[in-house]
């Protein structure tokens, strides 16, 4: 008799015990780039989350917060591995991150059928805003093409009649020279894509580039690539010649490398470091005391992940089981963004303004990225009416 | 109109053809170390790479030190030196008498070992050398072609380190000893001669060469973690196609790779929107380009399957 209640008590345990189990933490996966060239992006983001995980005081809906960051090595096959782990064998609740459009495409699969939600960080795929969109999938960035639409419409702006256009020859590149395309009204005397990330040296492109004489060039370079992009472009004398218009080119993890190379060559973001609200105030002071750097959009992003996730755990108390709810939550972007505000398209992509920066040099002597003025406002992606979503 | 258009598209034949040059030397500079060791040692070296990326470092390191470029660089040409003879000491020497596999998984351990000391040393970030003011700027090499100086400089290093390698190899007694050991490394050692001492000094010239070649790429491509790791595979081809072990072959076949990658890379691209729509040109062209100098190895090994100079006595 003693045995069987014994027996009976223990079952209950059992039984009872997986509902306890999922209150304890919050799980997240965070993939992205910390090894090779572009690793300096990777620890940004990773210095960025970690800030808004400590201004939550490292709770989330009362649940203490557990991250996994996991190295792609900005690699497609192994950011898809890394996904797969994280969801297969770490069961985490959320996974954030991912920089680059070929690994966010080979990533997406294993984090939708798995009904995890994923909070993209940065890259911007244009297969994932249209016919890829899942309810699971949310962007804190930008689709791809949105921030070189918006250069495009300040070459019109500045009366550029052709342009030479230039980027690396994956997902990306190819949305975001489309991109340009879309909005740039002029000719394009020239467009051609480079061996990525592997091609370094761009001495074959910018002797193209030179003989077709253009009005302007266009590029997408991001990380490293853009360094030594735009050192060439100076050392070939370019820069005085022919104006150089750039996405993603020039941010902070750029900037101390580029130097002054970097003046006067104009970009478009969805982010600056000193636009003038508060969170924003606040993200960026604390970053610098924290890391004694300054962060990049990168990083402003990972930020706002994390408040996003805060803000769909908080509205369910802690029930992580509540996906729908937690979808829900996150479509009405109930949370103070670094970027001031933006609200959610039906394909889970931003809505939201996109600023002209420039680099501009301080009285000490230090470069910084300076908002000039704002391009477009409310911007919404090319491709959320090929999303079956609603 | 058609005179003038193909006048210029000469022009641009010259300064694409400059390019090709100019990387082809460089290329020159990674494989010849590269094709020395595995004709002397037959040992296969693929933290070559990691030289190429530490000279870079160390020539960043030490300009911003003493604020010469030019002893920035007699410096890092130096530290390679010696951290090649250390890995030999070391690392490389107990792989010797093991098979090519054992070859690949020790030296693909020191690939990772450098890249994560280099990480620790410097930071993710990179390091950037400024290339210096008497090198900046362009000359006019024709009329209307500007060169880079810096550009125009490299070509004339690499050039002036090839005629020096050509002459210690063909006519000092170190450079007979390093031909023996490539045509028959037991009967050198048979002769008495000190081979172990011989292998050192081979392995930390090729780490000098290879850091050579990164210094001058420094201020092109800054210094990367890993910058190493894709011009290798290209200085593998080199030496395969050049003919293992030889300094003549790795020369000629860095120039030809050289040559046909920039020039593939250029017109191509063109070349394809000629016949057929552009969208498909701009995904083609890139694709088959990069493919070029694989697809020349394959010709070259059906037609030649011991390179295009083989040492002889192999």
């Amino acid at each position: 008799m003693k045995k069987s209640l014994v027996a009976a008590g223990a079952l209950m345990a059992l039984v009872s015990a997986p509902a306890m189990a999922q209150q304890k933490s919050v799980k997240i996966g965070f993939v992205s780039t910390f090894s090779g060239p572009t690793a300096v992006i990777g620890n940004d983001m990773r210095n960025s989350f970690e800030l808004a995980l400590d201004h939550l005081g490292r709770k989330m809906g009362g649940l203490p917060v557990e991250v996994i960051y996991e190295d792609d090595q900005q690699k497609p096959e192994v950011g898809m591995q890394k996904t797969q782990k994280l969801i297969e064998s770490d069961h985490v609740d959320f996974i954030s991150g991912y920089i680059w459009s070929n690994v966010m495409l080979a990533a997406l699969k294993p984090a939708v059928d798995s009904k995890t939600i994923l909070v993209d960080a940065n890259a911007g795929p244009s297969q994932i805003a249209g016919e890829l969109c899942s309810p699971y999938f949310f962007s804190t960035s930008w689709q791809n093409d949105q921030t070189p639409a918006a250069v495009g419409l300040y070459m019109n702006q500045k009366g550029v009649k052709n342009a030479y256009l230039l980027g690396p020859n994956y997902a990306a590149g190819k949305d975001m020279l489309a991109g340009l395309k879309a909005t740039f009204k002029g000719q394009i005397v020239g467009e051609e894509y480079t061996r990525w990330p592997d091609q370094l040296d761009f001495s074959t492109e910018l002797s193209n580039v030179r003989a077709a004489k253009p009005d302007a060039v266009f590029v997408f370079y991001p990380g490293a690539a853009g360094v030594q992009f735009l050192n060439q472009y100076t050392q070939l004398a370019l820069k005085n010649q022919i104006p150089l218009y750039t996405a993603f080119t020039v941010d902070e993890t750029t900037l101390p490398l580029q130097g002054e190379n970097a003046i006067g060559v104009p970009g478009a973001q969805e982010w600056v470091n000193d636009l003038p609200n508060d969170t924003n105030k606040k993200f960026v002071a604390d970053y610098k005391s924290k890391y004694k750097t300054s962060p990049s959009f990168y990083g402003a992003q990972s930020y706002d992940a994390a408040n996003l996730i805060n803000s769909a755990v908080v509205a369910v108390k802690g029930d992580l089981t509540k996906k729908d709810d937690m979808i829900k939550e996150m479509e009405k972007v109930d949370f103070k963004s670094v970027r001031g505000s933006y609200r959610y398209g039906n394909n889970h992509f931003p809505i939201e303004n996109f600023y002209l920066q420039d680099v501009v040099k301080g009285p000490d002597g230090t470069l910084a990225l300076k908002t000039a003025a704002t391009i477009v406002k409310d911007n919404q992606d090319n491709y959320h009416d090929k999303c079956p979503m609603k | 109109m058609l005179q003038e258009l193909s006048h210029r598209t000469m022009l641009l034949l010259v300064e694409q053809c400059l390019n090709g040059l100019q990387y082809g030397l460089l290329l020159f500079l990674l494989a010849a170390g590269l094709t020395l060791v595995f004709g002397i040692m037959d040992f296969v070296n693929l933290a070559h790479g990691s030289f190429f990326m530490l000279g870079a470092y160390f020539a960043a390191t030490f300009a911003a030190l003493t604020g010469s470029f030019v002893l920035g660089a007699v410096l890092a040409l130096a530290a390679t030196l010696v951290v090649g003879m250390a890995v030999e000491l070391i690392a490389v020497r107990k792989l010797y008498g093991r098979d090519h596999l054992d070859h690949v998984l020790g030296t693909y351990g020191l690939i990772l070992f450098f890249n994560e000391l280099v990480q620790l040393v410097w930071g993710p970030a990179g390091m950037n050398l400024s290339v210096p003011p008497f090198l900046s700027g362009s000359v006019e090499i024709l009329p209307d072609v500007y060169y880079p100086v810096y550009r125009i400089a490299i070509i004339a290093v690499a050039l002036v380190v090839a005629l020096l390698l050509y002459v210690v190899v063909m006519r000092t007694r170190v450079g007979m000893l390093i031909r023996a050991g490539a045509s028959n490394r037991e009967m050198v050692g048979a002769l008495g001669i000190n081979i172990q001492l011989l292998y050192t000094f081979v392995f930390g010239m090729g780490a000098a060469l290879a850091g050579l070649a990164g210094l001058v790429q420094a201020p092109i491509q800054t210094a990367q973690i890993g910058m190493g790791e894709n011009i290798l595979i290209v200085a593998l081809v080199v030496i395969i196609i050049g003919g293992i072990g030889s300094i003549r072959g790795a020369f000629i076949a860095a120039i030809f790779v050289g040559l046909v990658d920039t020039v593939g890379r250029a017109f191509l691209p063109n070349l394809f929107r000629l016949i057929m729509t552009p969208a498909a040109a701009s995904a083609l062209a890139p694709a088959l380009s990069s493919m070029l100098i694989y697809v020349l190895m394959a010709v070259i090994l059906v037609a030649r399957p011991q390179g295009l100079f083989p040492v002889a006595g192999k």
